[in-house]
């Protein structure tokens, strides 16, 4: 007992050293905790931030919060990125080392679609879809406010490997054996698991939160099929999630087992089998895929929409097609690994399932494309992402059905071909989404617009940007450059593209900083939105005043077919007289505080394994468990109502008649 | 929404709220992903059942008579837990409290033969680090036994909470939903029963 209590074995380096890069990190995570403790403390804000943040359950705050940690992740993302392309300008360059690139490439992946497009999207989801389906919140905002804790607590735990341990190096895939203990000792991996394993939990919850928030709560009249679409992309998100987040926490389990404690599943030693990892992780990394795309679309699907102020085209398509992709997500997986000799049968079919998708999603193109025809279009700055989408995904598809191929995928795989395949369809369509989707709903969170004339610089340093960084790879793909080399000779015809592919990252890197500073300019020269529905849009979330109330709506509205505030405009412009609504107290969900800790405990728990110290692992789980039941002891009366004159008071201050 | 469920007749108490309804059927839609997590497991098991390593297979492992005094111990506790809400409904606290603690003593009961299993195993060297097999097999297993043991927990922790507070909208709502998740887990250990125990000693 006392020796397993007591025994902390120390990896070969606990703390990381050797490199600039690395002191860089120690100091500037000193130097920003000192100065978040300084302000916080010399501006009494402590309680402020536990009782108005960190216990809130309001969707619209939650959302807030994953917007700035995807932001945070979007950023420690994009500079792995620009690690690499400096890396990579020049033939035999030496700026990082092999081992430094292996772990740069691994986070980068990790990190931008599990700690950045998820949240990203989840926060968005967060901000609109209790709004959009007029409801006053999620079905379960205490789950929710777990959700994004867990979230938090993963994604810290995997951040904090660049300092303490080490990065994971085996890839985003972190494929067996190559990921076992035999070839990949030390915590690095430990943390993809734990880091994965804690923020994958809160996706699950936010599965099936949404779920049942959007079956169960819509306002009166909305029937499905009066459902915007970004309501129904993430209903249908939310079923992918529900259906292939369980394999990933199976996958993740199970090869902690093999590497903490010695189990025999992906090792050939004791008779496992590495493929079954392959297998595991796409049959939910496929899914994975969609998950960060469809409610994408739905994004971009209200912004057509909206700025060609016309009815979407063919919405019952649209719909059909998102379904059809859901269906064929599960059918897929076997197109990752091609090459990895599953024989011609197999290859065939799932090569051909892998085509099919792109009818469903040729669909969509040619409904936003007819929903811009005849439309009157404006072009804002929500609407240029939407726009620029379109060509970028459309060659990012069109690549991705040259790679469905299985025979020709001989050539391509692992190619950088491959590589700018999927980036052409997860930043043309999931990148381009969220910040048109961000800048879409910019007003409606903060109660201020973004500025357009900065907003349309970044969105042409980036687009521009983009194209320079990605279709030089394409090229370099075809003439044998394969992903994953960290340097490479001179001679092959690759230094020109590889030049121009850098360039290319940095201007994309402007953009972005364009796009935080316009967030600091813009709030220094406000333009405050008023009315609540600054882009004359045409569903119930643009009714509220921006941002919206704590309860969301004073009454909840009727609503009477597809683009609710859009039908309700055309009558009170025809001057149909509206019903006097009458206000009545509403009911809303307390604060809570066992989110936090449970999830604080769950990092206690994760970081205890990542070092195989089990005690503290089993410890953080063990709080985490006694949370719960606390909770569970004090899950009453956890509910009060806002009285009828606050409720008038509010409206009235945001400028609404009541 | 109040007017879109149906009001109509008899309604238990764990229904009468919206909240009540909302979260029995998010208890549902978890479930579904349970069913995925365990559909995993059970794939993973499949796929390396053969792989012994030259060890021990289920032939030489399994004993029928532990494996049929554990189903028949938590089929039992179904059946029991199946009670103790019919006597919720019927507002009976005696008839609750015991079939509860009766359901509670048969889960505890699976829970020490499936404890006693392993550490058989452990002790004659066909444990989970043996072989891919045995790696596969106690990972199905105890996932669903470790399922067992917080099913536990959290029957006896909503138990208290109704010797204190009564049969109210909460707690019947916290009554109805553990029951549901201890005849899921019923209903996962018939595919253990069956597919891993019973094909095993074949």
């Amino acid at each position: 007992m006392k020796d397993f209590l007591f025994n902390f074995k120390m990896p070969e380096h606990f703390f990381i050293t050797g490199d600039p890069l690395i002191y860089g990190a120690y100091v500037s995570i000193i130097l920003v905790s000192l100065a978040i403790l300084f302000v916080l403390t010399y501006y009494k804000k402590w309680v402020w931030l536990w009782r108005e943040w960190l216990t809130t359950v309001d969707h619209k705050k939650i959302g807030i919060m994953y917007l700035v940690a995807a932001l945070l992740m979007l950023f420690r993302g994009g500079v792995d990125a620009l690690l690499m392309r400096i890396q990579l300008t020049a033939p035999n360059m030496h700026f990082l080392d092999a081992e430094h690139y292996n772990q740069i490439f691994t986070t980068h992946g990790t990190i931008m679609i599990l700690f950045m497009a998820m949240p990203f999207l989840i926060g968005l989801m967060n901000v609109a879809i209790p709004l959009q389906i007029g409801a006053r919140d999620v079905a379960f905002p205490a789950l929710n406010a777990v959700s994004f804790w867990m979230f938090a607590a993963g994604a810290m735990l995997f951040n904090i490997s660049f300092v303490l341990g080490g990065s994971p190096d085996a890839g985003w895939t972190s494929y067996t054996p190559l990921a076992g203990s035999a070839l990949d000792p030390g915590p690095g991996q430990n943390y993809y698991l734990l880091g994965l394993q804690i923020a994958g939990i809160g996706t699950l919850v936010t599965g099936i939160n949404f779920l049942v928030t959007i079956l169960k709560m819509r306002a009166p009249g909305m029937t499905l099929w009066r459902m915007p679409l970004f309501s129904w992309s993430t209903l249908i998100t939310s079923v992918i999630i529900i259906f292939a987040f369980p394999v990933l926490t199976i996958a993740l389990a199970l090869l902690t087992l093999d590497r903490v404690f010695g189990f025999h599943f992906f090792t050939l030693a004791g008779g496992g089998s590495p493929m079954m990892w392959a297998n595991l992780f796409w049959i939910w990394g496929h899914p994975e895929v969609y998950i960060v795309i469809l409610p994408a679309f739905g994004l971009f699907s209200e912004i057509f929409s909206t700025f060609a102020r016309k009815k979407l085209f063919g919405y019952n398509a649209m719909v059909y097609s998102m379904l059809a992709i859901s269906a064929l997500s599960f059918l897929v997986w076997v197109h990752h690994f091609f090459t990895m000799g599953s024989g011609p049968w197999i290859n065939s079919i799932l090569s051909i399932s892998t085509m099919l998708i792109a009818i469903p999603t040729g669909v969509k193109v040619f409904n936003w494309l007819f929903t811009l025809y005849k439309g009157r279009v404006e072009f804002k700055t929500p609407m240029l992402w939407a726009l620029g989408f379109i060509p970028i995904f459309l060659v990012g598809g069109i690549t991705g059905v040259m790679l469905a191929v299985a025979p020709a995928d001989y050539q391509y795989h692992n190619s950088y071909f491959l590589i700018a395949h999927f980036h052409y369809v997860l930043i043309g369509g999931t990148v381009y989404g969220c910040i048109a989707g961000l800048i879409y709903y910019w007003p409606k969170i903060v109660g201020w617009l973004l500025n357009e004339h900065l907003g349309k610089w970044a969105f042409w340093w980036f687009t521009i940007g983009f194209n320079l960084c990605f279709i030089p790879m394409y090229i370099v793909g075809l003439k044998g450059m394969t992903r994953r080399m960290y340097t490479y000779p001179a001679g092959l015809g690759w230094e020109t593209w590889n030049l121009i592919a850098t360039i290319g990252a940095f201007a994309m890197g402007i953009g972005f900083i364009i796009l935080v500073w316009n967030m600091y300019y813009s709030f220094k020269h406000r333009q405050n939105d008023t009315t609540g529905d600054p882009w004359n849009g045409r569903t119930l979330e643009w009714m509220t005043s921006s941002p919206a109330a704590e309860y969301n709506f004073a009454v909840i509205p009727q609503v009477k077919g597809l683009d609710a505030f859009y039908l309700i405009k055309k009558e009170r412009a025809a001057g149909v007289k509206e019903e006097a609504p009458e206000i009545k107290p509403i009911h809303m969900p307390k604060r809570e505080a066992f989110p936090v800790i449970m999830s604080a405990f769950m990092f206690v728990a994760g970081f205890g394994f990542v070092f195989e110290w089990l005690q503290i692992g089993f410890l953080g789980l063990l709080g985490s468990v006694i949370t719960m039941i606390w909770r569970s002891f004090n899950d009453y009366d956890r509910d009060y109502y806002i009285p009828v004159e606050e409720v008038k008071k509010t409206e009235l201050a945001a400028g609404r008649r009541v | 929404m109040e007017t879109t469920t149906a009001t109509k007749g008899y309604q238990p108490m764990e229904y009468k709220s919206e909240e009540g309804r909302l979260k029995i059927f998010g208890f549902w839609v978890f479930l579904s992903a349970e069913i995925v997590l365990f559909s995993t497991l059970f794939a993973t098991y499949f796929v390396l059942v053969h792989q012994t390593a030259g060890g021990p297979a289920g032939k030489d492992l399994f004993e029928v008579n532990i494996f049929a005094m554990e189903t028949f111990f938590l089929l039992t506790s179904s059946f029991t837990c199946g009670l103790a809400i019919l006597y919720m409904r019927k507002n009976s606290m005696k008839g609750y409290l015991i079939w509860t603690i009766i359901t509670l003593l048969l889960g505890l009961g699976f829970l020490i033969l499936e404890i006693k299993e392993f550490s058989t195993l452990v002790e004659m060297g066909a444990g989970p680090t043996h072989s891919a097999f045995l790696s596969a097999f106690f990972t199905l297993v105890g996932t669903h036994g470790l399922h067992v043991s917080l099913g536990i927990v959290w029957v006896t922790s909503v138990m208290i909470q109704v010797i204190k507070r009564g049969f109210t909208p909460v707690t019947a709502r916290k009554i109805f939903m553990t029951g549901l998740y201890w005849h899921f887990l019923d209903v996962v250990w018939i595919f253990l029963f069956s597919t891993i125990y019973l094909l095993g000693v074949a």
